[in-house]
């Protein structure tokens, strides 16, 4: 129902129901806010939005319905200095040491001071004196700096439906923490990181691994090696001011090669190849050997979260290692071999949109003959930090190539790094291998999109293959219940951690919203469409090495270097 | 034969033995599946077990196969809860306005002093635990300190020590 209410004098018709807040932002009239998350975090925690209602005092615009004849002012002397006092008793129990916090310039609670007007802060508050918990290799924890806005518990409870994190204790002494004050390691958290764009200051980042590439960097005995993912060349420059989505995978290259990597190498080829082994794996599903639906095993937090939360399924997880860890094994493999490298002197990086990604390097299955896959794993943050640090122009770089043999791609690998775009690399290739004819719609419009979850289907000679495609961990426990219950029923599933799939991965630049996650997908179909080859079995570097070492997919030597395994890990 | 949620928790190896476990294992049979279970349970809980230890609250969220996050977040902000040992004596030395005033500080000292034990602390034989109260409403008596239901009024320190004797053997 349309309602009338007065904003600051001026009168508008807006819909009955909704909070002040959200209709002066669809009005365009800014109140600032802190706690508030749209559709997620809408608890009047901070009071920094608050406004005037006629008869009613001081109320949070996020809470607040309106109703017909509501009176609000949102912009008033009192208000603007009850804010500032607001936001000043906040910062008294903030550390003031802005100058060298890895947020600073990015912080919600600093631009809001300054927009704000604070000045001074004329409080100092006690404060308690918090351990760091940085034992998981993907993120740290300081809740020092937390200002209790409550945003990452309702992203880790309502989008990834994992619960790890909490409010405990309460007024002075309230920690948001993990159960029994324990570290995130030793609690079921799927190191995805979606916490991390939900923190509007540094209490929650990344484990920094930017000290231990810079080393290895320096290390004259080893040929360093680098793979980018595919969601990173259509986020990281915003990192350097660009639009979300531009293209930089040229320059990124180029920037690689400044650092001093070696060869710069490319994840995407790890994708075409995940789709040779994975494509394989589903048909042989199809004809009995192993049960169905199968389920993808790209993202690391899907794996992470699954082996916690539904153990069950584990024997419906494909064996394929992700295209890192493909990657990982083939540099130190084939490309060792080929190039008469030392496999020891070989050192991997990967470049992740992506915190899980640093844990699942790190598991104790992720290596061939006691050599690791992947050594260092830093994020589309961490690695803007490097090319700041070394004084690169990164915008007005000159663009360069990815180097062959392993960073020659197909457009199918590059779509990985958006929902549906595994499931649709896959479907390109396997309908042809199945069917001998090339699929019809190179784009499968039914698989593309953002909504949480979808379907489709597709006839594979005459049989119907149903398939879905799943981004967030909230969203993949609902349909793994469902096909649990026997209400819903799968050939494959497309599961990726983060919401968008890894273009909103937990290592992308801050911010990370929908409307950025959109953007940056847009800018991955639009590789694929410019490039010449989009199938992964069309890739010629692909096919010569499934000629000249692997054999087949899915062969003795490919199970060594690229499949693995998973354990069931405590829920509790 | 009915598998009880013991059967289904690594975590409490060695408990078999333990009856405790068995009452608990019944509540939270009789509230599993219906809202706002998780306080009751809590509740009966700390009745049986007299505090609620990690690993009870553990073995809470599994049966109730919830979060343990969610159940560590609800022990600690109710103060009715309580996740350390209790001593069969629980001291509250009220620190409302009037207490605070006539000196319930220095009666916190010297029962600190006596039983060498801090506020929120309970004796090594379990036999006191000492927490201050907010205003208990016996602001005529004050200072005022309760021992479980006793109220003890208009108290200086010096009479500390016969008041704990009481309670001693
Ligand atoms: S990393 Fe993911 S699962 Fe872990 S606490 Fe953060 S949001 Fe929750
Ligand atoms: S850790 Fe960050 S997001 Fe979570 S409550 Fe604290 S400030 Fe808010
Ligand atoms: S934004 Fe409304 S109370 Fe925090």
């Amino acid at each position: 129902m349309v309602v009338n209410i007065t904003i600051n004098d001026q009168e508008f018709e807006v819909e009955e129901g909704k909070t002040i807040l959200a209709v002066a932002q669809d009005l365009g009239i800014k109140i600032p806010k802190l706690c508030y998350l749209k559709d997620k975090n809408e608890i009047g925690a901070c009071r920094v939005c608050i406004v005037e209602v006629a008869g009613n005092g001081y109320q949070p615009a996020c809470t607040f319905p309106v109703t017909d004849g509501l009176e609000v002012k949102t912009n008033t002397p009192r208000l603007r200095e009850l804010r500032r006092l607001n936001m000043e008793l906040i910062l008294a129990n903030h550390p003031q040491d802005c100058l060298h916090c890895e947020r600073s310039t990015n912080c919600e609670l600093q631009s809001l001071a300054k927009e704000l007007g604070v000045e001074e802060v004329r409080f100092s508050g006690e404060t308690i004196d918090y351990e760091l918990d940085d034992l998981t290799p993907s993120i740290v924890r300081d809740p020092n700096k937390c200002i209790q806005c409550r945003r990452c518990v309702s992203v880790c409870d309502k989008v990834q439906g994992v619960k790890a994190l909490f409010p405990n204790h309460r007024g002075f002494d309230t920690l948001i923490s993990p159960a029994f004050n324990k570290s995130l390691d030793e609690v079921a958290c799927a190191l995805c990181g979606q916490c991390i764009h939900a923190c509007p200051v540094a209490a929650i980042k990344e484990k920094d691994s930017t000290e231990e590439v810079w080393e290895i960097l320096n290390d004259e005995d080893k040929q360093v090696v680098v793979q980018v993912a595919p969601a990173v060349r259509v986020s990281l420059g915003e990192e350097f001011g660009l639009e979300p989505g531009t293209l930089v995978a040229d320059k990124l290259v180029t920037a690689c090669r400044r650092l001093g990597f070696d060869q710069v190498f490319d994840t995407v080829f790890g994708a075409d190849l995940t789709i040779m082994e994975e494509g394989n794996e589903l048909l042989a599903r199809l004809e009995g050997e192993g049960p169905l639906p199968m389920l993808t095993s790209c993202s690391s937090g899907w794996i992470k979260y699954i082996e916690h939360f539904h153990s069950d399924f584990l024997p419906n997880l494909s064996s394929c290692k992700s295209p890192q860890q493909m990657f990982g094994a083939m540099a130190k493999s084939y490309y060792a071999e080929t190039e008469n490298i030392n496999r020891e002197d070989i050192v991997v990086v990967s470049i992740m949109p992506c915190t899980a990604k640093k844990f699942e390097a790190a598991r104790t299955e992720m290596e061939v003959d006691g050599v690791r896959d992947v050594d260092h794993v830093i994020t589309t943050r961490e690695f803007a930090k490097m090319i700041k640090m070394a004084g690169i122009d990164f915008v007005n770089l000159p663009g360069e190539e990815f180097d062959a043999p392993l960073g020659i791609t197909t457009g199918a690998g590059d779509i990985f790094g958006v929902t549906g775009g595994v499931m649709e690399a896959a479907l390109r290739t396997v309908y042809e291998e199945v069917t001998g004819d090339e699929l019809a719609k190179l784009k499968l419009t039914d698989v593309r999109g953002f909504d949480g979850v979808r379907e489709a289907s597709i006839e594979l000679n005459g049989q119907e293959i149903k398939v879905a495609i799943i981004n967030g961990l909230n969203n993949a426990n609902e349909v793994l219940e469902a096909v649990k219950n026997g209400k819903k029923e799968y050939h494959f599933i497309e599961v990726m951690g983060c919401p968008g799939g890894c273009v909103g991965g937990g290592g992308q630049p801050i911010p990370t919203n929908d409307e950025i996650i959109a953007k940056r997908g847009a800018g991955l179909y639009s590789i694929d469409d410019k490039k010449k080859i989009r199938k992964s079995h069309q890739n010629p570097v692909i096919n010569k090495i499934y000629n000249d070492y692997l054999k087949e997919p899915g062969s003795k030597k490919a199970h060594h270097l690229l499949h693995t395994t998973y354990k069931a890990r405590d829920r509790y | 034969m009915m598998t009880t949620v013991k059967d289904r928790c690594p975590g409490c190896d060695g408990n078999e033995q333990d009856e405790r476990y068995d009452e608990l294992d019944k509540v939270i049979a009789e509230y599993k599946g219906k809202p706002g279970a998780l306080i009751p349970v809590l509740h009966a809980a700390q009745k049986i077990f007299k505090y609620l230890p990690e690993e009870v609250q553990d073995y809470v969220a599994r049966g109730l196969e919830m979060s343990p996050s969610e159940v560590y977040g609800v022990t600690t902000f109710y103060s009715f809860f309580s996740t350390t040992p209790q001593g069969e004596y629980k001291i509250g030395v009220c620190m409302g306005t009037a207490c605070y005033v006539k000196g319930a500080g220095k009666l916190i000292e010297e029962i600190e002093k006596e039983l060498g034990i801090s506020v929120g602390e309970t004796t090594p034989d379990e036999k006191f635990t000492l927490v201050q109260t907010r205003c208990i409403g016996a602001c005529g008596l004050a200072p005022v300190l309760t021992v479980n239901d006793d109220v003890h009024g208009r108290l200086t320190p010096d009479e500390i020590p016969g008041i704990l004797a009481k309670y001693r053997d």
